[in-house]
């Protein structure tokens, strides 16, 4: 139990997708401009990382390896990533209709994240089991959230304050994504032994 | 490589035939008179009701939310049709000014080419290049008056169509 929390906690801080292993910066980036944008965002790509790291597995174990595969493993995650992001977005309609509408933009765009294939791929690289895999994406997922929830709400307050005139917009954003990112290499002395 | 090909086609179509029916099974029922009003808006999104798009529109007009009258471009005749498709009674007052269809004009004395208006309008009916003079095609302009707000040189107006064969009338005795 304390090792799959352990692998949690890992996944969320100490190899954060966006500040620390840098994927998925486009949403990161774009998608930062209003805290509750941000949280459904986060909220959208969560449940999609967390099952399409499962396909993955099963597709990497039930498919690919046995059939000597491995090279047609970007191309077929791609494929499947894209079908889970379709079925979410059905899902959720069906589910919710409110929910679907704050979220009906953001859902394409998921496919398009590159955190999602690469959490999927790095799990089958660090030979992780089922349930470590979907740990593991549940854990990036966490890890994408609140880093889209705190710089959402940094920029929130960037954007009442007083820039200096050349650093307004975009240029600030990238330079406290970048302090942020520094904030997060410290938990790399996180000692989990 | 030769596994690698009906691997990957077989994986498309099992995912294709799994989406095609996880949609038929997940399918959403939308209220039918919805799609019928969506279909009678201009379909240009151009948001001068106020809501965003015309889809939100027709809904807003299926759950009674928005009155018949809420389409500047579509004008009183829109308006008739609506009422008469949600069966209510429509207050025509508001469009007591609506005196038939407008389409957007260009003033050739004015425009220097800007590109502006054909960026803005939702139904391309403006035709131009930079520094070009530009023109406008009454059959796709639907007088939404977007480009009227965005011309720097004030070189837009919506005017009533030029009357032809069909539409020409005697004009009114006038009193002096």
């Amino acid at each position: 139990m304390s090792e799959f929390l352990l692998l949690l906690l890992g996944a969320a801080l100490v190899n954060n997708v966006v500040l620390v292993q840098f994927l998925g910066l486009c949403p990161f980036m774009g998608v930062s401009n209003q805290l509750d944008t941000a949280l459904s965002m986060g909220l959208a790509t969560t449940f999609v990382l967390t099952l399409a790291s499962a396909a993955g597995w099963v597709l990497e174990h039930a498919v690919l390896a046995p059939l000597g595969l491995e090279f047609l493993r970007i191309l077929s995650f791609i494929l499947v990533i894209a079908a889970v992001v379709q079925f979410t977005e059905m899902v959720i309609r069906r589910l919710s209709t409110p929910l679907h509408r704050v979220l009906g933009i953001f859902l394409p765009l998921i496919t398009t994240n590159c955190a999602v294939l690469g959490v999927a791929l790095l799990s089958v690289q660090e030979r992780h089991g089922f349930l470590h895999s979907l740990g593991f994406g549940f854990g990036s997922a966490l890890g994408f959230t609140l880093v889209m929830v705190v710089f959402a709400a940094l920029r929130e307050r960037l954007a009442v304050s007083r820039v200096p005139a050349a650093f307004a917009g975009a240029p600030i954003g990238f330079i406290v994504a970048g302090l942020l990112s520094l904030g997060f290499l410290g938990f790399a002395g996180l000692d989990f032994a | 490589m030769y596994t690698a090909i009906p691997v990957l086609t077989l994986m498309g179509l099992a995912l294709g035939y799994a989406l095609g029916m996880a949609g038929r099974y997940l399918k959403v029922e939308e209220d039918p008179i919805t799609g019928e009003i969506e279909a009678l808006l201009p379909g240009t999104n151009c948001g001068q009701c106020g809501l965003p798009g015309c889809s939100a529109a027709a809904q807003a007009l299926a759950q009674g939310q928005a009155p018949v009258t809420l389409c500047p471009p579509g004008g009183r005749e829109l308006a008739r049709q609506l009422a008469q498709k949600l069966d209510v009674q429509a207050d025509l007052s508001a469009l007591e000014a609506d005196t038939g269809p407008v389409f957007a004009h260009i003033d050739p004395e004015r425009c220097n080419g800007c590109t502006r208006c054909f960026k803005v309008c939702p139904t391309d009916a403006i035709v131009g290049a930079n520094r070009q003079m530009h023109a406008v095609f009454p059959e796709a302009c639907n007088g939404c008056g977007q480009c009227v707000a965005v011309c720097p040189l004030q070189g837009i107006t919506l005017q009533p169509p030029a009357p032809s064969l069909q539409s020409w009338r005697w004009p009114l005795p006038e009193t002096h």
